[in-house]
């Protein structure tokens, strides 16, 4: 029987009333009394010196209220990185300042060189186009293997080059990885495109800035995953506001994907322009604006090579990657090719050696940071594309050849620093086999083909590190914050509890889910429970919601503030019943002496907390509030193997999906509905990546793909039912609730199938000499290969 | 500016608006119906479609004006009086056809437009019919179950339950 409350339940969300019903309260909803509007005049060339801004004529346009430039920001920080790289000869990654506006120079496409604010819209865009430029236009540098070669135009002059950094990891395995190579029986190599994407929320971004002169007191609402960090960021490098004075606010939030992250231009911008102005100022992203001012994701292009003994066990890893970072350096973009990336490269398997070196490089493109799964999408692809190679090249079965290589002893120590704690392989292999009916395929095969259609089958595993992350080992590698979470329990006196979370929900449930976790610890209704999150002045200290880190991070440091809750309560509970504290027993809201039929109701309890006339004042204080602080002791690791057939169309190189399958383990499952929508829309995304998605820039850094017209989304007719099963469960060794994290796993583990099926497909008509295609498989790529 | 008089949800509506607004704007900014949401500046994503005269219409592709005495039916309108939901609302609720719930109002806008017509629409059917509306976070998985649903099918034996 299913349960229908606490951990393991899957009751209907309660957000979902106010967003069914129109109600939901998302930025752009938002109006301050009194605001102005802002519109950012971007930058249409790639890259160009910045002669003149003269605002003259514009401002005496109809309702400006005032016009921004550079000049506006000095004294001003830029928007600063947060995550620092040491590269492979020990020196820091090179670090351009990132101004708020352009400053001498426009470096990409889209970046804002002015901001005008008025009290229209319409006029704020009618003033912008009164501004003149001078821009003298320079040669631009898009592609990455030019940005880096010997006499190519720098994105900055100040810097000795293109190359942000040049990681080697592990670079003391070097050596050994090379002459593993030179011993091995069989080499398979393959290069590779990681494509570029867009994330595309379906929220634009959007920001409103407010302040009050007489308390000295900035607000920021934004669209944001993360307020916290953006208070931390914007207030502590780029305004100089203290954390006291400076609110920020991400009520309902439309999606996030990772690129809402980041701390971005325009929120700061809108929150200096308040105070500068002296009254609310207001930006809402339309979508064009979107597909050059949001961080993209991806964009590496990769050199693998896998080496293998005579009986096919894997025996070392070398692989060469580009990573394109854009003009800038975004929030987290250094670490998402890096840390994010090589320390997965064992991925699944015991190869014993491996080495990665990245050349993270800047480009005339708009910057490029995280996106749904941040560097475990890359390393997994390129990682389950050579094994299918492999398998391939050497005439044995691509399941068998992974299984063979499987982890299988746990906690197990990678060669690439992170050590797994759980998992087991074999296990969601078997499950997969099962719900993909793999035994089946032959059959359908053959249909298909009676159909004059080609059908393929892909399959791969993925292993992923979530829960991002310790600390004191991300410190240590470059991030220039901790990765905490916190989570602030109150309860009030009729025994009601509120959490206040440093987590952010943006279409993860959270309102639902976390309240089951505190129901079942205590045994009341989960309706006794409510969620306050993306404010923080009601929730005084966070970190935010990305790398799948809610549950695992936020709801342990929720879980811990229950723990001392429930420990405050039973010496409450020990008084009313004079008893001692150590026999006290909770269970289904009653507190009990254990051996004994007294007993005390939870809101007798908290009743007295807080009417405490009947009270041990003189061991406790009264209140039942807590607060606690939860830093991992280690990486999460959720685990899986996917399956997809496809079919295509000889005639066109149209793919379509004819089914897919996702087995995997994210550990102890708290709201099973909630897990199966997370895996969906990764796995959509993923489908998107591999078939559809591809955000293309021309050689002059034009971006060509900057709307949904020419940007392919996934829509409803792309995408078939998923099989998803998350039965296998090996729970997390480190963290209270035993939970892995679920939120990027569809994203990171579909691309590889999708395009290993296509290889298939096309294998079985002969094509043997086509053994890879990069994404995203257009009709035309796949024509194209067909016809070689 | 001009007069522009409609009935929205069942109730006068009317304003001076100039040539150049657009239907959504006036819900949006004039009667604060925030539920209708803007996705795009295209017309490709479906987050603004509201019912005009009983069809689906995307909101940011009409001028305000050219409602002029119309009927107009936005996701604000769509549950009952005392709050509940309708039969396709519900549905999604039950069926988790919503994550961020960003492209939700005009899912379920669409969704009522298509089983007006179609009661009982294939998967197939609703999928070619949700090709005007974007969703990022589902996957159009539980979109198109909740759809199913709605019109009185039975999804019990659909994949991932
Ligand atoms: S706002 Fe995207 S279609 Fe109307
Ligand atoms: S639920 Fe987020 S876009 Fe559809």
């Amino acid at each position: 029987m299913p349960k229908d409350s606490g951990i393991g339940a899957s009751p209907k969300r309660r957000e979902d009333v106010r967003f069914l019903t129109g109600n939901g309260n998302y930025t752009d909803d938002i109006n301050a009394h009194g605001q102005a509007y802002v519109h950012f005049l971007r930058s249409d060339i790639a890259h160009g010196t910045l002669n003149s801004v003269d605002t003259t004529a514009a401002a005496a346009m109809p309702g400006v209220v005032r016009i921004f430039t550079a000049a506006d920001f000095e004294g001003v920080g830029g928007v600063p990185c947060g995550w620092e790289i040491t590269d492979r000869h020990g020196n820091a990654m090179q670090e351009p300042k990132h101004p708020v506006l352009a400053e001498g120079k426009v470096r990409h496409v889209g970046e804002p060189i002015a901001a005008v604010i008025a009290e229209s819209l319409e006029q704020a865009r009618d003033a912008a186009e009164a501004i003149e430029l001078d821009i003298e236009e320079l040669p631009a540098v898009v592609d990455m293997k030019a940005a880096v070669a010997e006499g190519s135009v720098k994105v900055h002059d100040d810097l000795t080059s293109n190359l942000c950094y040049d990681w080697g990891f592990v670079e003391e395995n070097r050596e050994a990885v090379n002459q593993a190579f030179q011993d091995a029986a069989h080499v398979t190599s393959l290069e590779l495109v990681n494509n570029r994407l867009v994330a595309n929320p379906m929220e634009p971004r959007v920001a409103i800035g407010e302040y009050n002169r007489s308390t000295d007191d900035s607000k920021l609402y934004t669209t944001s995953q993360n307020p916290h960090v953006i208070r931390l960021l914007m207030g502590a490098f780029v305004l100089g506001i203290p954390e006291h004075k400076l609110q920020v606010v991400s009520p309902d939030v439309g999606g996030g994907f990772g690129t809402k992250i980041f701390h971005y231009a325009e929120e700061a911008f809108c929150t200096f322009a308040a105070k500068a102005c002296n009254r609310p100022v207001k930006w809402t992203s339309s979508r064009s604006e979107a597909f050059m001012s949001d961080a993209h994701g991806r964009d590496h292009v990769t050199k693998i090579e896998l080496a293998l003994d005579a009986d096919n066990n894997f025996t070392a890893l070398r692989t060469d990657t580009y990573a394109n970072m854009g003009a800038y350096l975004s929030t987290f973009a250094p670490s998402v090719p890096t840390w994010l990336h090589g320390t997965l490269m064992a991925g699944n398997y015991k190869t014993p050696l491996i080495y990665v070196n990245v050349k993270a490089v800047f480009t005339n493109t708009v910057p490029v940071d995280a996106y749904r799964g941040a560097g475990r999408p890359e390393a997994t692809f390129q990682l389950e594309r050579v094994v299918d190679k492999a398998a391939r090249e050497l005439g044995v079965d691509p399941i068998a050849l992974r299984r063979q290589n499987f982890i299988t002893e746990f906690p197990y120590a990678t060669p690439v620093a992170v050590e797994y704690d759980t998992g087991d392989y074999h296990a969601t292999m078997d499950k997969l086999t099962e719900i993909a009916d793999l035994s089946g395929f032959d059959a359908r095969r053959k249909a298909s083909v009676a159909n004059g259609k080609l059908r393929g089958l892909g399959v791969n595993c993925y292993i992923e590190a979530c829960g991002i992350a310790p600390s004191n080992l991300v410190g240590q590698l470059g991030a220039r914050a901790g990765l905490y979470e916190s989570a602030t329990v109150r309860v009030n006196a009729t025994g009601g509890l509120v959490v206040m979370t440093g987590s952010h929900s943006h279409g993860q449930g959270h309102e639902t889910s976390f309240p089951q976790v505190i129901a079942d610890m205590i045994g009341i209704d989960e309706g006794m429970i409510e969620i306050v999150h993306g404010d923080t002045s009601k929730v005084p200290m966070g970190m935010g919601t990305y790398g799948s880190r809610s549950l695992a991070v936020g709801g342990s440091a929720m879980v811990r503030a229950t723990e001392k809750i429930i420990a405050k309560a039973k010496k409450i509970a020990a008084h009313l019943m004079e008893a001692a504290d150590a026999d006290i027993e909770l269970k289904d809201g009653e507190f009990s002496v254990a051996g004994t039929d007294k007993s005390v109701a939870w809101g007798d309890v908290t009743l007295a907390a807080y009417v405490p006339h009947n009270y041990p004042l003189e061991d406790i204080e009264p209140g039942l509030e807590e607060t606690a602080f939860y830093d991992p002791a280690n990486f999460t690791y959720p685990s899986g193997a996917y399956a997809c057939e496809v079919e295509v169309d000889p005639d066109t190189g149209k793919v379509s999906i004819e089914r897919f399958s996702a087995a995997d383990d994210f550990g102890n499952i708290v709201n099973p509905m909630i897990v199966d929508g997370q895996v969906h829309g990764g796995i959509g995304q993923g489908i998107g990546q591999a078939l559809l998605e591809g955000c293309v820039y021309d050689e002059d850094g034009q971006l060509l793909s900057a709307s949904f017209m020419d940007y392919a989304m996934p829509r409803a007719d792309d995408v078939p039912f998923y099989s998803v099963d998350h039965s296998c469960q090996t729970p997390c060794t480190h963290n209270p609730l035993g939970v892995k994290g679920c939120g990027e796993a569809g994203a990171i583990g579909s691309p590889p199938s999708v395009v290993n099926a296509v290889v298939d497909a096309l294998q079985s008509a002969g094509k043997t000499d086509v053994t890879h295609i990069d994404m995203p498989l257009s009709p035309g790529r796949i024509w194209a290969a067909l016809n070689s | 500016m001009a007069k522009v008089s409609m009935t929205v949800n069942g109730k006068a509506a009317s304003a001076d608006v100039e040539g150049r607004t657009l239907l959504v704007s006036f819900l949006r900014e004039e009667l604060g119906l925030t539920g209708v949401h803007v996705g795009c500046d295209t017309s490709q994503c479906g987050a603004c479609v509201v019912h005009v005269d009983g069809k689906a219409v995307k909101s940011c592709t009409m001028l305000a004006l050219e409602a002029e005495g119309s009927e107009v039916a936005t996701i604000e309108g769509q549950a009952a009086e005392d709050g509940s939901l309708n039969t396709i609302q519900a549905a999604f609720q039950e069926h988790h056809g919503l994550q961020c719930g960003f492209c939700t109002p005009g899912m379920v806008m669409s969704a009522a437009a298509l089983l007006k017509d179609n009661p009982k629409p294939s998967e197939q059917e609703i999928r070619t019919y949700l090709e005007g509306n974007l969703c990022r976070c589902t996957g159009y998985h539980n979109i198109v179950k909740s759809i199913m649903a709605a019109s009185g099918q039975d999804v019990s034996a659909l994949a991932a339950e």
